[in-house]
Protein backbone atom coordinates (compact mmCIF):
# COMPACT_ATOMS: atom_id res chain seq x y z
CA UNK A 1 0.00 0.00 0.00
CA UNK A 2 2.86 2.68 0.89
CA UNK A 3 5.96 3.46 -0.87
CA UNK A 4 8.83 4.88 -0.50
CA UNK A 5 9.60 7.80 -2.69
CA UNK A 6 13.29 8.80 -3.28
CA UNK A 7 13.84 12.65 -5.18
CA UNK A 8 17.34 12.09 -6.67
CA UNK A 9 18.81 15.89 -7.74
CA UNK A 10 15.78 16.99 -8.69
CA UNK A 11 15.74 20.71 -10.65
CA UNK A 12 12.39 22.20 -11.36
CA UNK A 13 11.96 24.45 -14.20
CA UNK A 14 8.98 26.61 -15.25
CA UNK A 15 9.95 27.59 -19.03
CA UNK A 16 13.73 29.00 -18.66
CA UNK A 17 12.89 29.86 -14.87
CA UNK A 18 14.65 27.62 -12.81
CA UNK A 19 11.97 27.07 -9.39
CA UNK A 20 13.71 24.78 -7.30
CA UNK A 21 17.56 23.35 -7.20
CA UNK A 22 19.16 20.60 -6.28
CA UNK A 23 16.53 18.76 -4.11
CA UNK A 24 17.13 15.34 -2.79
CA UNK A 25 14.81 13.50 0.16
CA UNK A 26 14.00 9.83 0.66
CA UNK A 27 10.70 10.10 1.97
CA UNK A 28 9.93 6.81 3.81
CA UNK A 29 6.97 4.96 3.77
CA UNK A 30 4.27 4.45 6.68
CA UNK A 31 5.84 7.68 7.57
CA UNK A 32 5.39 11.78 7.66
CA UNK A 33 7.50 13.90 6.01
CA UNK A 34 6.65 17.60 6.40
CA UNK A 35 8.08 20.52 3.87
CA UNK A 36 8.53 24.12 6.01
CA UNK A 37 9.97 26.81 4.60
CA UNK A 38 8.94 30.76 3.84
CA UNK A 39 6.77 31.93 1.16
CA UNK A 40 8.09 31.01 -2.17
CA UNK A 41 10.92 28.68 -1.24
CA UNK A 42 9.62 25.97 -3.27
CA UNK A 43 8.14 23.44 -0.93
CA UNK A 44 4.83 23.62 -2.68
CA UNK A 45 6.14 23.10 -6.52
CA UNK A 46 8.37 20.06 -4.93
CA UNK A 47 5.46 18.84 -3.26
CA UNK A 48 3.53 19.11 -6.38
CA UNK A 49 6.27 17.45 -8.77
CA UNK A 50 5.97 14.33 -6.84
CA UNK A 51 2.59 13.58 -8.79
CA UNK A 52 3.35 15.56 -11.41
CA UNK A 53 0.83 18.34 -10.76
CA UNK A 54 2.93 21.22 -11.16
CA UNK A 55 2.91 20.42 -14.81
CA UNK A 56 -0.60 21.91 -15.04
CA UNK A 57 1.08 24.75 -15.69
CA UNK A 58 2.43 24.76 -18.99
CA UNK A 59 6.17 24.69 -19.84
CA UNK A 60 7.06 23.28 -16.42
CA UNK A 61 9.78 20.76 -16.71
CA UNK A 62 11.88 18.61 -14.21
CA UNK A 63 15.58 17.46 -14.66
CA UNK A 64 16.15 15.05 -12.06
CA UNK A 65 14.55 11.93 -10.93
CA UNK A 66 11.62 11.20 -8.63
CA UNK A 67 11.66 7.25 -7.94
CA UNK A 68 8.46 5.29 -6.65
CA UNK A 69 9.50 2.00 -4.76
CA UNK A 70 12.41 2.64 -7.93
CA UNK A 71 10.56 3.26 -10.67
CA UNK A 72 10.74 6.90 -12.43
CA UNK A 73 7.86 8.67 -12.45
CA UNK A 74 9.43 10.51 -14.82
CA UNK A 75 10.64 8.00 -17.06
CA UNK A 76 9.88 8.29 -21.07
CA UNK A 77 6.41 6.74 -21.60
CA UNK A 78 5.46 7.34 -18.30
CA UNK A 79 1.71 9.18 -17.97
CA UNK A 80 1.47 11.43 -15.66
CA UNK A 81 -2.35 10.71 -15.60
CA UNK A 82 -1.31 7.25 -14.14
CA UNK A 83 0.79 8.90 -11.28
CA UNK A 84 -1.92 10.73 -9.97
CA UNK A 85 -3.72 7.80 -9.56
CA UNK A 86 -1.32 6.01 -7.40
CA UNK A 87 -0.41 9.42 -5.57
CA UNK A 88 -3.43 11.22 -4.21
CA UNK A 89 -3.46 15.28 -3.00
CA UNK A 90 -5.06 17.10 -0.55
CA UNK A 91 -5.28 20.91 -1.00
CA UNK A 92 -5.16 24.19 0.34
CA UNK A 93 -8.44 24.88 -0.19
CA UNK A 94 -11.12 22.19 0.43
CA UNK A 95 -12.12 21.35 -3.08
CA UNK A 96 -14.80 19.05 -3.35
CA UNK A 97 -16.95 18.99 -6.74
CA UNK A 98 -19.76 21.85 -6.02
CA UNK A 99 -22.49 19.48 -7.85
CA UNK A 100 -21.67 16.56 -6.88
CA UNK A 101 -23.21 14.49 -3.65
CA UNK A 102 -21.63 13.46 -0.60
CA UNK A 103 -21.61 9.75 -1.93
CA UNK A 104 -20.36 10.87 -5.35
CA UNK A 105 -17.36 13.22 -4.29
CA UNK A 106 -16.34 9.91 -2.48
CA UNK A 107 -16.62 7.95 -5.47
CA UNK A 108 -15.27 10.51 -8.26
CA UNK A 109 -11.88 8.91 -8.46
CA UNK A 110 -12.86 5.08 -8.36
CA UNK A 111 -15.38 6.13 -11.21
CA UNK A 112 -12.76 6.95 -13.31
CA UNK A 113 -11.29 4.05 -12.97
CA UNK A 114 -13.81 1.22 -12.41
CA UNK A 115 -16.82 2.32 -13.72
CA UNK A 116 -18.63 -1.04 -13.04
CA UNK A 117 -19.20 -1.35 -9.42
CA UNK A 118 -21.78 -3.27 -7.81
CA UNK A 119 -24.06 -1.19 -5.75
CA UNK A 120 -22.90 -2.66 -2.70
CA UNK A 121 -19.29 -2.64 -3.54
CA UNK A 122 -19.50 1.39 -3.54
CA UNK A 123 -21.77 1.90 -0.25
CA UNK A 124 -19.15 -0.13 1.10
CA UNK A 125 -16.20 1.41 -0.19
CA UNK A 126 -17.97 5.26 0.88
CA UNK A 127 -18.17 4.24 4.53
CA UNK A 128 -14.64 2.60 4.50
CA UNK A 129 -13.53 5.97 3.30
CA UNK A 130 -15.86 8.27 5.11
CA UNK A 131 -14.31 6.44 8.41
CA UNK A 132 -10.63 6.61 7.35
CA UNK A 133 -11.01 9.96 7.29
CA UNK A 134 -12.85 10.59 10.91
CA UNK A 135 -16.28 11.43 9.02
CA UNK A 136 -19.11 8.70 8.93
CA UNK A 137 -20.30 9.72 11.94
CA UNK A 138 -21.46 13.15 11.05
CA UNK A 139 -22.13 12.78 7.53
CA UNK A 140 -23.71 9.38 7.57
CA UNK A 141 -27.12 10.48 7.23
CA UNK A 142 -26.99 12.60 4.88
CA UNK A 143 -24.57 11.09 1.91
CA UNK A 144 -27.09 12.49 -1.07
CA UNK A 145 -26.82 16.18 0.03
CA UNK A 146 -23.68 17.73 -2.05
CA UNK A 147 -20.61 18.28 -0.34
CA UNK A 148 -20.14 21.59 -0.90
CA UNK A 149 -22.88 22.27 2.00
CA UNK A 150 -20.53 21.08 5.04
CA UNK A 151 -18.38 23.44 7.35
CA UNK A 152 -14.79 24.11 5.72
CA UNK A 153 -13.19 21.39 8.01
CA UNK A 154 -15.56 18.50 7.08
CA UNK A 155 -15.06 19.36 3.28
CA UNK A 156 -11.44 19.01 3.61
CA UNK A 157 -11.80 15.62 5.49
CA UNK A 158 -13.87 14.75 2.48
CA UNK A 159 -11.66 15.75 0.21
CA UNK A 160 -9.11 13.18 2.34
CA UNK A 161 -11.61 10.37 1.78
CA UNK A 162 -11.78 11.11 -2.02
CA UNK A 163 -8.31 10.88 -2.05
CA UNK A 164 -7.68 7.48 -0.30
CA UNK A 165 -11.05 5.97 -1.91
CA UNK A 166 -8.79 5.33 -4.54
CA UNK A 167 -6.30 3.44 -2.29
CA UNK A 168 -3.05 5.13 -2.87
CA UNK A 169 0.25 4.69 -2.17
CA UNK A 170 1.32 8.21 -1.29
CA UNK A 171 -0.59 10.92 0.09
CA UNK A 172 0.24 14.00 -0.31
CA UNK A 173 -0.97 17.39 1.60
CA UNK A 174 -0.69 20.90 0.28
CA UNK A 175 -1.30 23.09 3.75
CA UNK A 176 -4.20 20.70 4.54
CA UNK A 177 -4.86 23.12 7.21
CA UNK A 178 -4.32 26.36 6.23
CA UNK A 179 -8.00 27.52 5.65
CA UNK A 180 -9.17 25.84 8.49
CA UNK A 181 -10.02 26.54 12.08
CA UNK A 182 -8.40 25.61 15.19
CA UNK A 183 -10.28 22.66 16.43
CA UNK A 184 -10.77 21.41 12.16
CA UNK A 185 -7.06 21.40 12.45
CA UNK A 186 -7.29 19.45 15.16
CA UNK A 187 -9.08 16.66 13.37
CA UNK A 188 -7.05 16.48 10.25
CA UNK A 189 -3.77 16.24 12.64
CA UNK A 190 -5.54 13.19 14.70
CA UNK A 191 -6.54 11.68 11.33
CA UNK A 192 -3.13 12.33 9.42
CA UNK A 193 -1.51 10.32 12.62
CA UNK A 194 -4.31 7.68 12.39
CA UNK A 195 -3.72 7.50 8.37
CA UNK A 196 0.14 7.08 8.77
CA UNK A 197 -0.05 3.50 9.36
CA UNK A 198 -1.34 2.82 6.08
CA UNK A 199 -0.07 6.20 3.65
CA UNK A 200 3.15 7.40 2.94
CA UNK A 201 2.25 10.83 3.87
CA UNK A 202 3.81 14.57 2.38
CA UNK A 203 2.85 17.34 3.94
CA UNK A 204 3.60 20.84 3.44
CA UNK A 205 2.64 23.32 6.15
CA UNK A 206 3.28 27.05 7.46
CA UNK A 207 2.74 25.90 10.52
CA UNK A 208 5.92 25.14 12.65
CA UNK A 209 4.23 23.75 15.29
CA UNK A 210 1.95 21.16 13.18
CA UNK A 211 4.94 20.18 11.44
CA UNK A 212 6.49 19.51 14.91
CA UNK A 213 3.66 17.79 15.78
CA UNK A 214 2.54 15.23 13.18
CA UNK A 215 6.04 14.47 11.27
CA UNK A 216 8.49 11.96 11.83
CA UNK A 217 11.09 13.59 9.24
CA UNK A 218 11.21 17.34 8.31
CA UNK A 219 12.86 18.73 5.14
CA UNK A 220 13.60 22.89 5.56
CA UNK A 221 13.32 24.60 2.09
CA UNK A 222 14.98 28.28 1.59
CA UNK A 223 15.62 30.97 -1.39
CA UNK A 224 18.27 33.14 -1.30
CA UNK A 225 16.21 36.11 -3.09
CA UNK A 226 13.82 36.68 -5.35
CA UNK A 227 14.45 35.49 -8.86
CA UNK A 228 16.81 32.75 -7.27
CA UNK A 229 15.78 28.67 -7.11
CA UNK A 230 14.29 27.32 -3.89
CA UNK A 231 16.86 24.80 -2.17
CA UNK A 232 16.69 22.45 0.04
CA UNK A 233 19.15 23.23 3.46
CA UNK A 234 17.97 20.43 5.52
CA UNK A 235 16.18 17.41 5.86
CA UNK A 236 16.32 15.15 9.15
CA UNK A 237 14.89 13.69 12.31
CA UNK A 238 11.84 16.28 12.94
CA UNK A 239 13.27 16.30 16.65
CA UNK A 240 16.54 17.11 15.75
CA UNK A 241 15.28 20.06 13.39
CA UNK A 242 13.39 21.59 15.78
CA UNK A 243 15.80 21.18 19.10
CA UNK A 244 19.32 20.95 17.40
CA UNK A 245 19.51 21.85 13.67
CA UNK A 246 22.99 21.50 11.95
CA UNK A 247 22.36 24.77 9.75
CA UNK A 248 22.23 28.02 11.19
CA UNK A 249 19.19 29.10 8.86
CA UNK A 250 17.33 26.48 10.12
CA UNK A 251 17.68 27.23 13.70
CA UNK A 252 17.06 31.15 12.80
CA UNK A 253 13.65 29.50 10.76
CA UNK A 254 12.25 27.22 13.63
CA UNK A 255 13.44 29.83 16.36
CA UNK A 256 11.15 32.33 14.57
CA UNK A 257 14.16 34.77 13.77
CA UNK A 258 12.87 35.18 10.08
CA UNK A 259 10.57 34.22 8.29
CA UNK B 1 -37.01 51.06 12.56
CA UNK B 2 -38.91 52.20 15.55
CA UNK B 3 -35.65 51.31 17.86
CA UNK B 4 -35.15 54.44 19.93
CA UNK B 5 -32.07 55.21 18.42
CA UNK B 6 -30.87 58.72 19.56
CA UNK B 7 -31.91 61.44 16.88
CA UNK B 8 -28.51 62.53 16.05
CA UNK B 9 -27.34 59.55 14.48
CA UNK B 10 -30.14 59.38 12.45
CA UNK B 11 -29.24 63.31 11.28
CA UNK B 12 -25.95 62.44 10.29
CA UNK B 13 -27.30 60.40 6.82
CA UNK B 14 -27.14 63.42 4.90
CA UNK B 15 -28.23 63.27 1.56
CA UNK B 16 -25.64 64.52 -1.00
CA UNK B 17 -26.41 66.38 -3.93
CA UNK B 18 -24.24 63.51 -5.91
CA UNK B 19 -26.04 61.11 -4.27
CA UNK B 20 -29.74 62.17 -5.15
CA UNK B 21 -28.86 63.04 -9.03
CA UNK B 22 -27.37 59.62 -9.67
CA UNK B 23 -30.35 58.03 -8.15
CA UNK B 24 -32.87 60.10 -10.21
CA UNK B 25 -30.75 58.94 -13.12
CA UNK B 26 -30.79 55.54 -12.43
CA UNK B 27 -34.32 55.29 -11.62
CA UNK B 28 -35.84 56.59 -14.60
CA UNK B 29 -33.63 54.59 -16.62
CA UNK B 30 -35.28 51.64 -14.59
CA UNK B 31 -38.83 52.91 -15.27
CA UNK B 32 -37.88 53.58 -18.89
CA UNK B 33 -37.50 49.84 -19.65
CA UNK B 34 -40.38 48.75 -17.77
CA UNK B 35 -42.64 51.81 -20.04
CA UNK B 36 -41.07 50.84 -23.49
CA UNK B 37 -41.63 46.85 -22.61
CA UNK B 38 -45.54 47.81 -21.43
CA UNK B 39 -46.01 49.83 -24.59
CA UNK B 40 -44.76 47.28 -26.82
CA UNK B 41 -46.69 44.85 -25.60
CA UNK B 42 -49.68 47.44 -25.39
CA UNK B 43 -49.20 48.22 -28.92
CA UNK B 44 -49.10 44.88 -29.86
CA UNK B 45 -52.49 43.85 -28.19
CA UNK B 46 -54.06 47.20 -29.25
CA UNK B 47 -53.32 46.30 -33.36
CA UNK B 48 -53.97 42.35 -32.96
CA UNK B 49 -57.67 42.62 -31.39
CA UNK B 50 -59.07 43.25 -34.65
CA UNK B 51 -57.40 40.19 -36.75
CA UNK B 52 -57.91 37.90 -33.70
CA UNK B 53 -61.32 38.42 -33.57
CA UNK B 54 -62.47 39.39 -36.94
CA UNK B 55 -62.39 37.16 -40.15
CA UNK B 56 -59.45 37.41 -41.56
CA UNK B 57 -58.85 38.06 -45.82
CA UNK B 58 -56.60 35.34 -46.73
CA UNK B 59 -59.15 32.16 -46.75
CA UNK B 60 -62.79 31.92 -46.10
CA UNK B 61 -63.86 30.37 -42.44
CA UNK B 62 -60.06 30.17 -41.39
CA UNK B 63 -59.33 31.94 -38.54
CA UNK B 64 -56.37 34.05 -37.08
CA UNK B 65 -54.79 30.71 -35.78
CA UNK B 66 -55.40 28.44 -38.53
CA UNK B 67 -52.99 31.34 -40.05
CA UNK B 68 -50.40 31.67 -37.85
CA UNK B 69 -49.83 28.09 -36.72
CA UNK B 70 -48.18 27.24 -39.77
CA UNK B 71 -45.70 30.16 -39.31
CA UNK B 72 -44.81 29.93 -35.25
CA UNK B 73 -44.47 25.72 -36.41
CA UNK B 74 -42.03 26.64 -39.08
CA UNK B 75 -39.93 29.45 -36.21
CA UNK B 76 -40.14 26.86 -33.50
CA UNK B 77 -39.27 23.91 -36.12
CA UNK B 78 -36.14 25.70 -37.89
CA UNK B 79 -34.93 27.53 -34.64
CA UNK B 80 -35.48 24.21 -33.29
CA UNK B 81 -33.26 22.45 -36.07
CA UNK B 82 -30.79 25.39 -35.31
CA UNK B 83 -30.12 24.87 -31.87
CA UNK B 84 -29.34 21.33 -32.43
CA UNK B 85 -26.92 22.34 -34.54
CA UNK B 86 -25.24 25.28 -32.49
CA UNK B 87 -24.91 23.95 -29.34
CA UNK B 88 -23.42 20.99 -29.33
CA UNK B 89 -20.65 22.74 -32.13
CA UNK B 90 -20.66 26.24 -29.83
CA UNK B 91 -19.76 24.08 -26.74
CA UNK B 92 -17.17 21.92 -27.90
CA UNK B 93 -15.22 25.68 -29.59
CA UNK B 94 -15.51 26.69 -26.14
CA UNK B 95 -13.91 23.93 -24.67
CA UNK B 96 -11.06 24.24 -27.27
CA UNK B 97 -10.58 27.69 -26.56
CA UNK B 98 -10.62 27.38 -23.19
CA UNK B 99 -8.51 24.32 -22.41
CA UNK B 100 -7.01 22.56 -25.64
CA UNK B 101 -6.08 25.46 -27.99
CA UNK B 102 -2.44 26.91 -27.35
CA UNK B 103 -2.60 30.26 -26.52
CA UNK B 104 -1.90 32.11 -29.46
CA UNK B 105 -4.39 30.17 -31.28
CA UNK B 106 -7.08 30.49 -28.36
CA UNK B 107 -6.83 34.27 -29.16
CA UNK B 108 -7.10 33.98 -32.86
CA UNK B 109 -10.05 31.95 -32.28
CA UNK B 110 -12.10 34.40 -29.95
CA UNK B 111 -11.15 37.32 -32.31
CA UNK B 112 -12.74 35.07 -35.24
CA UNK B 113 -16.19 34.30 -33.19
CA UNK B 114 -16.75 37.46 -32.03
CA UNK B 115 -16.04 38.46 -35.40
CA UNK B 116 -18.85 36.02 -36.98
CA UNK B 117 -21.00 37.90 -34.37
CA UNK B 118 -20.31 41.24 -35.98
CA UNK B 119 -21.07 40.14 -39.41
CA UNK B 120 -24.63 41.45 -40.14
CA UNK B 121 -27.70 38.92 -40.84
CA UNK B 122 -27.75 40.49 -44.58
CA UNK B 123 -24.67 39.07 -45.47
CA UNK B 124 -25.46 35.84 -43.94
CA UNK B 125 -28.18 36.21 -46.22
CA UNK B 126 -26.43 36.29 -49.87
CA UNK B 127 -24.27 33.94 -48.17
CA UNK B 128 -27.30 31.37 -47.75
CA UNK B 129 -28.25 32.01 -51.24
CA UNK B 130 -24.95 32.05 -53.48
CA UNK B 131 -23.14 29.71 -51.83
CA UNK B 132 -25.00 27.22 -49.05
CA UNK B 133 -28.39 26.48 -51.06
CA UNK B 134 -26.25 25.23 -54.53
CA UNK B 135 -23.32 23.67 -52.12
CA UNK B 136 -26.43 21.61 -50.39
CA UNK B 137 -28.56 20.90 -53.15
CA UNK B 138 -27.00 17.78 -54.22
CA UNK B 139 -26.48 16.54 -50.51
CA UNK B 140 -30.56 16.63 -50.01
CA UNK B 141 -30.97 14.64 -53.86
CA UNK B 142 -28.83 11.66 -52.28
CA UNK B 143 -30.74 12.51 -49.13
CA UNK B 144 -34.19 12.04 -50.53
CA UNK B 145 -32.73 8.94 -52.88
CA UNK B 146 -30.89 7.20 -49.54
CA UNK B 147 -33.31 7.95 -46.79
CA UNK B 148 -36.12 9.40 -47.83
CA UNK B 149 -38.06 6.54 -45.93
CA UNK B 150 -37.12 9.31 -42.64
CA UNK B 151 -39.54 11.59 -42.09
CA UNK B 152 -37.22 14.18 -41.91
CA UNK B 153 -35.71 13.73 -45.66
CA UNK B 154 -39.23 12.66 -47.68
CA UNK B 155 -38.80 12.65 -51.56
CA UNK B 156 -38.74 15.01 -54.14
CA UNK B 157 -35.97 17.07 -52.71
CA UNK B 158 -36.30 21.16 -53.43
CA UNK B 159 -34.64 21.65 -56.50
CA UNK B 160 -32.71 25.15 -55.29
CA UNK B 161 -31.43 23.83 -51.95
CA UNK B 162 -33.55 26.77 -50.45
CA UNK B 163 -35.34 24.52 -47.71
CA UNK B 164 -35.79 24.61 -44.23
CA UNK B 165 -32.62 23.08 -43.02
CA UNK B 166 -30.39 25.52 -44.91
CA UNK B 167 -32.00 28.19 -43.41
CA UNK B 168 -31.10 26.55 -39.95
CA UNK B 169 -27.72 26.18 -41.13
CA UNK B 170 -27.60 29.93 -41.65
CA UNK B 171 -29.21 30.73 -38.28
CA UNK B 172 -26.93 28.36 -36.34
CA UNK B 173 -23.91 29.82 -38.20
CA UNK B 174 -25.56 33.12 -36.95
CA UNK B 175 -26.56 31.91 -33.06
CA UNK B 176 -22.93 30.18 -32.63
CA UNK B 177 -20.88 33.23 -32.00
CA UNK B 178 -23.14 34.49 -29.11
CA UNK B 179 -23.23 30.90 -27.76
CA UNK B 180 -19.70 30.24 -28.15
CA UNK B 181 -18.35 33.49 -26.26
CA UNK B 182 -20.89 33.19 -23.54
CA UNK B 183 -19.53 29.76 -22.59
CA UNK B 184 -16.01 30.44 -22.77
CA UNK B 185 -16.71 32.81 -20.94
CA UNK B 186 -17.90 30.64 -18.12
CA UNK B 187 -15.97 27.53 -18.56
CA UNK B 188 -13.00 30.29 -18.18
CA UNK B 189 -14.79 30.67 -14.60
CA UNK B 190 -14.51 27.19 -13.53
CA UNK B 191 -12.42 27.31 -10.14
CA UNK B 192 -8.97 26.10 -10.25
CA UNK B 193 -9.19 24.07 -7.53
CA UNK B 194 -11.83 21.85 -8.84
CA UNK B 195 -10.06 21.34 -11.89
CA UNK B 196 -6.88 20.25 -9.94
CA UNK B 197 -9.25 18.15 -7.61
CA UNK B 198 -10.26 15.97 -11.32
CA UNK B 199 -6.64 16.00 -12.12
CA UNK B 200 -5.26 14.83 -8.91
CA UNK B 201 -7.68 12.13 -9.09
CA UNK B 202 -5.99 10.72 -12.03
CA UNK B 203 -8.75 12.36 -14.47
CA UNK B 204 -7.50 12.80 -18.22
CA UNK B 205 -8.14 16.30 -19.40
CA UNK B 206 -11.31 14.98 -20.83
CA UNK B 207 -12.44 13.33 -17.30
CA UNK B 208 -11.61 16.63 -16.08
CA UNK B 209 -14.09 18.54 -18.05
CA UNK B 210 -16.73 16.50 -17.60
CA UNK B 211 -15.99 16.23 -13.70
CA UNK B 212 -15.29 19.95 -13.38
CA UNK B 213 -15.68 22.35 -16.10
CA UNK B 214 -19.15 20.98 -17.52
CA UNK B 215 -20.84 20.61 -13.95
CA UNK B 216 -19.69 23.88 -13.29
CA UNK B 217 -20.54 25.56 -16.77
CA UNK B 218 -24.20 24.00 -16.86
CA UNK B 219 -26.43 27.05 -16.14
CA UNK B 220 -23.97 29.03 -18.21
CA UNK B 221 -24.69 26.76 -21.66
CA UNK B 222 -28.12 26.93 -20.99
CA UNK B 223 -28.63 30.45 -20.24
CA UNK B 224 -26.33 31.01 -23.01
CA UNK B 225 -28.31 28.61 -25.52
CA UNK B 226 -31.64 30.41 -24.68
CA UNK B 227 -29.76 34.02 -25.95
CA UNK B 228 -29.06 32.21 -28.91
CA UNK B 229 -32.35 30.62 -29.15
CA UNK B 230 -33.68 34.45 -29.32
CA UNK B 231 -32.20 34.72 -31.36
CA UNK B 232 -32.89 32.34 -34.23
CA UNK B 233 -36.37 33.18 -33.13
CA UNK B 234 -36.53 36.54 -34.19
CA UNK B 235 -34.33 36.48 -36.87
CA UNK B 236 -35.59 38.12 -40.04
CA UNK B 237 -33.65 39.11 -42.54
CA UNK B 238 -31.43 36.06 -43.26
CA UNK B 239 -34.40 33.50 -43.07
CA UNK B 240 -36.19 35.57 -45.35
CA UNK B 241 -33.99 35.89 -48.29
CA UNK B 242 -32.76 32.00 -47.56
CA UNK B 243 -35.89 30.38 -47.61
CA UNK B 244 -38.56 29.66 -50.31
CA UNK B 245 -41.88 29.22 -48.01
CA UNK B 246 -45.44 28.09 -49.05
CA UNK B 247 -47.12 28.16 -45.62
CA UNK B 248 -47.23 24.36 -45.05
CA UNK B 249 -46.80 22.66 -42.20
CA UNK B 250 -44.00 20.07 -43.00
CA UNK B 251 -41.12 18.64 -40.96
CA UNK B 252 -39.71 17.67 -44.34
CA UNK B 253 -36.35 19.47 -44.19
CA UNK B 254 -35.08 19.28 -47.37
CA UNK B 255 -38.60 19.86 -50.15
CA UNK B 256 -39.47 22.71 -51.63
CA UNK B 257 -42.43 22.93 -49.74
CA UNK B 258 -41.14 25.04 -46.56
CA UNK B 259 -43.27 26.72 -43.47
CA UNK B 260 -42.30 30.15 -43.15
CA UNK B 261 -41.18 32.09 -40.05
CA UNK B 262 -43.19 34.76 -38.13
CA UNK B 263 -40.50 37.14 -38.41
CA UNK B 264 -39.33 36.50 -42.24
CA UNK B 265 -43.40 36.78 -43.12
CA UNK B 266 -43.66 40.26 -41.21
CA UNK B 267 -40.73 41.36 -43.23
CA UNK B 268 -41.51 39.83 -46.74
CA UNK B 269 -45.27 40.97 -46.12
CA UNK B 270 -45.67 44.11 -44.33
CA UNK B 271 -44.84 46.82 -46.86
CA UNK B 272 -47.95 45.80 -49.24
CA UNK B 273 -50.07 44.86 -46.57
CA UNK B 274 -53.26 46.93 -45.97
CA UNK B 275 -56.37 46.89 -43.87
CA UNK B 276 -56.53 43.88 -41.60
CA UNK B 277 -53.88 42.24 -43.23
CA UNK B 278 -51.50 44.95 -41.41
CA UNK B 279 -53.21 43.96 -38.00
CA UNK B 280 -53.09 39.92 -38.58
CA UNK B 281 -48.99 40.21 -39.47
CA UNK B 282 -48.94 42.49 -36.21
CA UNK B 283 -50.83 39.52 -34.66
CA UNK B 284 -47.93 37.05 -35.84
CA UNK B 285 -45.65 39.54 -33.60
CA UNK B 286 -47.76 39.27 -30.84
CA UNK B 287 -47.37 35.29 -30.84
CA UNK B 288 -43.55 35.62 -31.50
CA UNK B 289 -43.31 37.77 -28.73
CA UNK B 290 -45.35 35.58 -26.60
CA UNK B 291 -43.04 32.76 -27.43
CA UNK B 292 -39.94 34.80 -26.71
CA UNK B 293 -41.40 35.19 -22.98
CA UNK B 294 -42.14 32.54 -22.73
CA UNK B 295 -38.87 30.25 -23.56
CA UNK B 296 -36.65 32.98 -21.66
CA UNK B 297 -39.56 32.35 -18.68
CA UNK B 298 -38.62 28.71 -18.97
CA UNK B 299 -34.68 29.36 -19.02
CA UNK B 300 -34.54 31.06 -16.12
CA UNK B 301 -36.74 28.26 -14.31
CA UNK B 302 -34.21 25.58 -16.01
CA UNK B 303 -31.19 27.76 -14.49
CA UNK B 304 -33.09 28.07 -10.75
CA UNK B 305 -33.63 24.04 -10.57
CA UNK B 306 -30.43 23.38 -12.06
CA UNK B 307 -28.06 25.32 -10.14
CA UNK B 308 -26.68 24.49 -7.15
CA UNK B 309 -25.85 27.28 -4.56
CA UNK B 310 -22.74 27.11 -2.07
CA UNK B 311 -21.05 26.10 -5.05
CA UNK B 312 -17.21 27.82 -5.31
Amino acid sequence: MSKRIEINDLDIYYGDFKAVEGVSVDIEPRAVTAFIGPSGCGKSTVLRSLNRMHEVISGAWVDGEVLLDGANLYGPGVDPVNVRRQIGMVFQRPNPFPTMTIRENVLAGVMLNNRRMSKSDQDDLVERSLRGANLWNEVKDRLGVPGSGLSGGQQQRLCIARAIAVSPDVLLMDEPCSALDPISTLAIEDLIEELKTEYTIVIVTHNMQQASRVSDKTAFFNIAGTGKPGKLIEFDETAKIFSNPSVQATEDYVSGRFG
Amino acid sequence: MTTAAPAASRATATKRPADIAFQAVSTVAGVLILIALGGVAIFLVAQAVPAIIGPIPEAEGASFWDWVWPLTFGTLWSAFLAMIMAVPLAVAIALFITHFAPRRLAQLLGYVIDLLAAIPSVIYGLWGIAVLAPFFQPAFLWLGENLGWLPLFTPPASGTGRTILTASVVLAVMVLPIITALCREIFLQTPRLNEEAALALGATRWEMITMAVLPHGRSGIIASSILGLGRALGETMAVAMVLASSGVVSFVVIGSQNPSTIAANIALRFPEAHGITVNMLIGSGLVLFAITLLVNGLSRWIIAKTTVDGGR
